[in-house]
């Protein structure tokens, strides 16, 4: 959750007053609000946190950190299904290990 | 163990650790807070990396981790309750709260919802009219603005059934409390970048000034914390105790002030409890008068909830820079991610969770036999 990751802008638009885009991570799209960097641009880049644009960033910086962040499987993480990766960690536990949880 | 060549740019990293190993002199304890920092340090195996010289303390700067129980707690209590539709992000599901966590009550019938942003769990409410919907809003001063956003769209998009569980903290006197601390080691800090996107660096002078500690901005992809770390000890070598910034793509000097005049809408600064820490005066905000409709602690009557802290886990210890992860007795054998006994161990962010993930093989746990800890 406390990754912010960069992303490039794809469209803007308003909706119920609000400036949303559509915003591409390395391949992910997802709709992010441009409340806090309100005259970004299509095609600019911005790091985004949880749905939110938060600053700006520039375009080499950017590419180089989403590689990175897709080497390291962290794309992955941030984008993937939650609900799989909380019961890979064991979202039920071995009988014999319950008293062990107390 | 990891190898320079695995950096993105190796050349670069060798040349910024030649700087550090050529540039140290005695020995020195850097803090890096954020836990996205923490984990790029041992995955990539930095510490072992840098001069013996030069230890890195990990700092309090996971947001999931610092999650009081009692929230926790009041979290599963209300995400229990019939009519409620509760929505997170996803690293909360397998927080342990006194006896359960949130994936467990949604198998026994709980409508717990996973959400990228907190404007989708506002968009749930808009589409379910008759539920309460209530999100979890955890977080540093980087997801406090997206929290407080969500909850200014709801206010004026009169949205009633919506509200936020908070649970917000700020880094500055997380800082003031560690430097206050007897058993203190830090003798600089490598401040969280994505915190200062949002805060800009207003409020760390008088902390460095005050403790005589120098502060360096700093990303957290492996070469920016080397960067960082090369700043912080070319400082401390030259006793100098300054701002510096060594995250200027990403962090400007005054922050993103859109989102800090939000948060001073929608929140007010108040004492807060930290997992395993305790209280830190004036270290979280919660929703301001104003919204008060808003807080679902308003809204729903959670008092008297009784937690209960496994009394094996030391991560209070963890978050506060005094003990190792694999110091702790539970490490890897009591406590792993598939049985977690704290929420360092869980988070994505956590250190006994990086520890567990990279070291686990080359670590050995403390012996059985010692001493329990109260
Ligand atoms: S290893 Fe487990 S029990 Fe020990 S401090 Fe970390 S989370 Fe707590």
């Amino acid at each position: 959750m406390c990754l912010a990751v960069p992303g490039r802008v794809l469209d803007i638009e308003e909706r119920d007053g609000t400036r949303m885009a559509n915003v591409d991570f390395g391949g992910v799209v997802k709709e992010v609000c441009l409340e806090y960097l309100p005259d970004l641009q299509v095609g600019e880049y911005a790091i985004v946190h949880v749905g939110f644009a938060l600053q700006r960033l520039d375009e080499e910086s950017a590419k180089q950190t989403l590689e990175l962040f897709a080497t390291l499987g962290m794309l992955q993480e941030e984008f993937g299904d939650p609900w799989e990766m909380a019961a890979e960690a064991g979202g039920t536990l071995p009988p014999e290990e319950e008293g062990a949880r107390r | 163990m990891k190898y320079i060549d695995e950096f993105q740019d190796p050349d670069l990293a060798r040349r910024l650790l030649d700087d550090i190993h050529s540039t140290v002199t005695r020995p020195w304890a850097l803090m890096e807070v954020c836990g996205g920092q923490t984990h790029t340090i041992i995955r990539h195996g930095i510490d072992q990396l840098l001069p013996e010289q030069v230890e890195l303390i990990h700092g309090p700067g996971c947001p999931v981790c610092v999650t009081p129980l009692e929230v926790i707690d009041k979290a599963l209590e209300i995400a229990s309750r019939p009519g409620v539709i509760f929505c997170s992000f996803g690293d909360m599901l397998r927080v342990p709260g006194t006896g359960r966590d949130l994936f467990q009550v949604r198998g026994a019938g709980g409508d717990v919802r996973v959400v990228y942003s907190p404007l989708d769990a506002l968009r749930i409410a808009q589409q379910n009219p008759d539920r309460e919907v209530v999100f979890f809003g955890i977080g540093f001063e980087t997801t406090a603005p997206p929290n407080a956003m969500t909850v200014y769209q709801a206010r004026r998009l009169g949205i009633r059934n919506f509200s936020l569980l908070v649970s917000h903290v700020r880094v500055p006197p997380a800082i003031e409390a560690i430097m206050q601390s007897p058993n203190c080691r830090v003798q600089g800090f490598l401040a969280a970048g994505h915190v200062c996107s949002v805060m800009g660096v207003e409020e760390y002078p008088e902390l460095a000034e005050r403790f005589r500690v120098p502060i360096v901005v700093t990303g957290f992809e492996p070469l920016d914390i080397l960067e960082g770390v090369r700043r912080t000890v070319a400082q401390l070598e030259r006793g100098e105790h300054t701002v510096d910034n060594a995250y200027p793509r990403a962090v400007r000097p005054e922050g993103n002030a859109a989102a800090r005049a939000m948060l001073e809408d929608v929140f007010e600064v108040t004492d807060r409890a930290w997992r395993g820490i305790g209280v830190i005066p004036d270290s979280g905000w919660r929703l301001s008068a104003k919204y008060r409709d808003h807080d679902a602690e308003h809204r729903f009557s959670v008092e008297g909830i009784q937690t209960r802290e496994p009394a094996e886990c030391r991560s209070g210890e963890v978050l506060q820079g005094l003990l190792k992860p694999h110091e702790c007795e539970a490490f890897g054998t009591l406590c792993t991610p598939r049985t977690p006994l704290g929420a360092t161990m869980v988070s994505s962010e956590g250190a006994c969770a990086a520890y567990y993930l990279y070291r686990r093989l080359e670590l050995t746990p403390a012996p059985r036999e010692a001493s329990p800890v109260v």
